[in-house]
């Protein structure tokens, strides 16, 4: 049976749309909206954070997020071993809600990045990335301000121990330097998932590469090896 | 009532890429003898109890839970009892 998804609406989400668009037009799958003011999260198997600017960003990128009380239900579904995506200002909840490592800072060049960059799958054996194959960098799009992965070097070598690096930040031709890394990461880390390998955290947006109408498909790819996997 | 006053810090070990930027705009100035320069936040609010050691609670409380990152950022606060 294919996964239902569930994509969470804050306010100031502005990917929710895209998310929803992309899972419902382009892949074909039961999705449904899910408001943050509620706790049901409606026998969702797949929860996805979208980005955007939750509580309009104030006093921390997700911080206020992630006392919504649809993060409770969430927090609690993870703890279950239920799926859950956050993509960029939801990597940035998971970030507060400690359910992943690290934190996120203002990019490097203090600038807001908008533009398309090259990932490497460092890890596919995730539930989110089997399937994926790793010597051809995918092409999916960034939009933040914030995206300047940090951690103490006790996460980080924890996070390269346990496999943790789904996603790094690499040129055209999957060279990961300073010259590919657009924010100013660590270790050009763009996406991280959990020990239990349940939930994953990437500032790209998969679900704005999804249409090839509009010159960009890998994001489908993404979202796809999500399904196929859900399936096996 | 207790007035709180909240000094939040970035942690020393972390790169503030916002001071670093406004440290060039004084370098600009002319600012020579400026350095180390580090962007940090002040809350304040009212903590509507009279008991001094239960205020000192919720502020802490407060911060550790919302108003800082434990992985960000440090705090320190005062507390002044208002009439």
């Amino acid at each position: 049976m294919k996964p239902k998804f569930g994509v969470v609406v804050f306010p100031g989400s502005n990917c929710d749309h895209d998310a929803y668009y992309a899972l419902k037009k382009i892949l074909g799958l039961d999705v449904t909206f899910l408001w943050h003011k509620d706790t049901n999260l409606q026998d969702c198997d797949v929860i996805v954070l979208p980005g955007g600017f939750s509580y309009g960003d104030y006093l921390r990128t997700g911080a206020i997020a992630r006392f919504s009380p649809i993060m409770n239900s969430v927090i609690n579904f993870s703890q279950k071993g239920g799926h859950i995506i956050g993509i960029c200002n939801g990597f940035q909840i998971l970030l507060e809600a400690q359910l992943l490592p690290g934190v996120l800072l203002k990019n490097k060049s203090l600038q807001f990045v908008c533009k398309d960059v090259y990932l490497s799958v460092e890890n596919n054996e995730t539930f989110f990335t089997k399937g994926l194959v790793k010597s051809k960098p995918l092409k999916i799009p960034i939009a933040h301000g914030e995206g300047n992965y940090f951690a103490d070097s006790d996460t980080l070598k924890s996070l390269v121990k346990n496999n943790q690096i789904v996603f790094k930040y690499t040129s055209s031709d999957g060279k990961s330097d300073d010259e590919s890394n657009p924010n100013g990461s660590m270790m050009n880390i763009a996406g991280i998932v959990n020990k239990g390998g349940n939930i994953l955290g990437m500032m790209p947006h998969p679900e704005r590469a999804c249409n090839p109408v509009l010159g960009k498909n890998d994001g489908s790819l993404v979202l796809g090896a999500i399904v196929k996997n859900f399936m096996n | 009532m207790f007035k709180a006053k909240v000094l939040v810090k970035r942690r020393p070990s972390i790169l503030d890429p916002q001071g670093m930027a406004v440290e060039k705009g004084a370098k600009h100035l002319g600012f020579n003898n400026i350095k180390e320069t580090r962007i940090g936040k002040y809350v304040e609010f009212i903590v509507d109890t009279e008991i001094r050691s239960s205020a000192e609670k919720e502020v802490t409380e407060y911060c550790d839970k919302l108003l800082i990152n434990p992985n960000l950022e440090d705090y320190e606060y005062t507390l002044e009892e208002i009439l």
